[in-house]
């Protein structure tokens, strides 16, 4: 463990070296996270003549410019990687390497958090403005979300590596993974506030792991929970990101096992 | 230091005629096939040995080597590189080996070399004083200089392979697997290539595993080869004596100082080339001194040569001979 955090600094050095390098294509792809926007232009419309639910047209201003955010926060890209890696050949050299790939690869994404903060700060500036009224006005809500978006990375972060690790049996997972991001896109809270669901549906993303990616941080932003219901979503949220590692784990050792290191 | 018994190694493959209705057919049904890469294949190799692993495409060398490396997990067999089990992938195993592969890189493509020295660094916890005294020496021997501050992807092929070794050997493995190091070099770059694995392997008495399709890497590194077919070892021991073993003639490299007729070299032995000014012979080992002599006093010579054959044309018979049986 110790080795690890000696480590880390220079693995995040080298992942933000990468970013930087490939700068342009990075805030590109940045920018098609746009989707919250245009759900706003919709939601907003509909809310004109009254709220919908218990959302105003600041209420889903506020929301999707928190949505915005925890995504811009929250990126991860890992499952693309592993899979073309272990397609071309180079997972290899990875693999020879005394470290865990995760381990680098988690850097790489995180390192990459900087860059996400240069168009994060002006979201968070017309959040500020335009959601203010809407936002939480307790400490402790804004001192658990930093917490929270750790988990909700960790969380998108693991899930694709889990699935990443079935291409070390079946070479893709990539559509699989999209799959998962279908779902995820509905119930997360991605495109639609989770509160706004019927009934069954709504009791179902309640349970799911899909909410923590997204909808529970932004909620928290939101001062939707009280401090007691936030602490308890938390716990759940981290345990839900346990349990991805745990089982990460697993399929990472079974997945070498099938490894056939094509290429070269 | 590298110790293999028995090893097997098979993989599973999809099979499917081309075309429109099989690939359909495919996503109902498929048909696998193993393929066995590697087959009970043993061998042992000593601490700081150079070593040729040689074979066709598809032979089989790869695959050992990747088993030795830990990435494959042997089908059946025992595998034992530094007194470890390399498909456990333990630190202390990865610390020590190193996998350079001529078509693979592990430089960061956009970021220079010196990017990934320094993220090496750090992987394999190389002290700052070794580090520095490492990259100076590597620096040297391989002038890396003026590369280490430009963007991998605008190194040339050549200057991107001394970066790839150097890279692969800063943390100083004893174990060296070396799969086609040279492909695509010039002559001058495999040269320089061969003098630093060499250099590495007597400075630091490490043990390399060398598989390469230029007989000249093998011929210059290796006093020992094995030799691989279709998965299985079919030689093992030295150069010299393979070469005998399986083109027991000789070659003879004649200069003249005026042309002469072809009848009077066929009576030497077999010609393989004629030319105005030199010509090849090919003689047996036991007829070799007689026709040395015979040439000495029947031709205008300047000069005489007598030769191995070329050791492609060794491998290429040994391959056919093989095959033969």
């Amino acid at each position: 463990m110790t080795r690890v955090l000696r480590l880390y600094p220079q693995l995040l050095r080298t992942g933000f070296a990468e970013a930087v390098a490939y700068r342009a294509e990075f805030l590109i792809w940045m920018f098609s996270t746009n989707m919250p926007l245009v759900m706003l232009a919709i939601w907003a419309a509909a809310a004109r003549s009254g709220p919908v639910g218990s959302y105003s047209q600041e209420g889903f201003a506020a929301y999707y410019l928190a949505a915005l955010l925890v995504r811009l926060m929250t990126g991860a890209w890992v499952v693309w990687a592993m899979t073309m890696e272990i397609r071309q050949g180079t997972m290899g050299l990875r693999l020879l390497r005394p470290i865990h790939p995760l381990l680098q690869w988690s850097a790489d994404n995180l390192a990459a958090l900087p860059l996400r903060g240069v168009v994060a700060i002006p979201v968070i500036a017309i959040l500020l403005y335009v959601g203010r009224p809407e936002m939480s006005h307790d400490w402790f809500s804004w001192m658990l979300l930093i917490p929270a978006l750790l988990g909700a990375w960790l969380i998108y972060f693991l899930v694709q590596a889990m699935i990443g690790t079935l291409a070390l049996r079946f070479e893709s997972a990539a559509s699989l993974f999209d799959a998962w991001l279908g779902f995820s896109n509905v119930l997360s809270g991605y495109l639609v506030p989770l509160d706004l669901f019927p009934g069954v549906l709504r009791q179902l993303a309640a349970v799911l792991p899909f909410r923590f990616q997204l909808s529970f941080p932004v909620e928290l932003m939101l001062g939707r929970w009280s401090r007691a219901e936030a602490l308890q979503l938390l716990a759940a949220q981290w345990a839900y990101a346990l349990v991805f590692l745990l089982v990460t784990r697993l399929a990472w050792r079974s997945g070498l096992r099938h490894y056939a290191a094509y290429g070269g | 230091m590298i110790e293999v018994e028995r090893l097997r190694k098979w993989y599973r493959v999809h099979r499917r005629p081309p075309g429109l209705s099989a690939a359909l057919r495919s996503l109902f049904h498929r048909t696998y096939e193993d393929v066995k890469a590697v087959e009970d294949v043993t061998f042992s190799i000593g601490a700081g040995e150079r070593v040729g692993f040689l074979g066709p495409n598809g032979a089989g060398k790869t695959t050992t080597l990747k088993v030795l490396s830990g990435l494959l997990h042997p089908t059946e067999g025992r595998v034992a590189v530094a007194g470890f089990t390399p498909k456990e992938r333990q630190r202390g195993f990865l610390e020590q080996i190193t996998l350079v592969m001529g078509q693979k890189q592990q430089l960061l493509w956009d970021l220079p070399p010196s990017e990934t020295f320094l993220l090496n660094r750090a992987i394999y916890d190389i002290p700052r004083k070794q580090y520095d005294a490492t990259v100076a020496e590597l620096t040297e021997l391989l002038d890396l200089g003026p590369l280490l501050g430009k963007p991998t992807r605008q190194l040339s092929l050549g200057e991107r392979m001394k970066c790839e070794l150097a890279v692969a050997l800063l943390h100083r493995p004893k174990v060296l697997f070396l799969d086609e190091p040279t492909i695509g070099l010039d002559v001058s770059m495999q040269a320089i290539v061969r003098g630093f694995v060499r250099a590495y392997n007597e400075r630091f008495g490490a043990t390399v595993l060398l598989t390469s399709h230029y007989m000249e890497d093998v011929a210059a590194l290796c006093p020992r080869v094995m030799v691989i077919d279709k998965g299985r070892m079919i030689y093992d021991g030295g150069l010299p004596e393979l070469v005998r073993r399986v083109r027991p003639d000789k070659r003879m490299l004649l200069r003249f100082s005026r042309p002469v007729e072809r009848r009077d070299l066929d009576t030497l032995g077999s010609v393989i080339e004629h030319g105005d000014a030199e010509a090849i012979v090919q003689v047996s080992q036991s007829a070799l001194q007689g026709a040395v002599a015979r040439a000495l006093s029947s031709l205008p010579l300047t000069d005489l040569t007598v030769e191995d054959p070329p050791l492609e044309d060794v491998m290429r018979d040994l391959f056919a001979q093989g095959r033969a049986a």
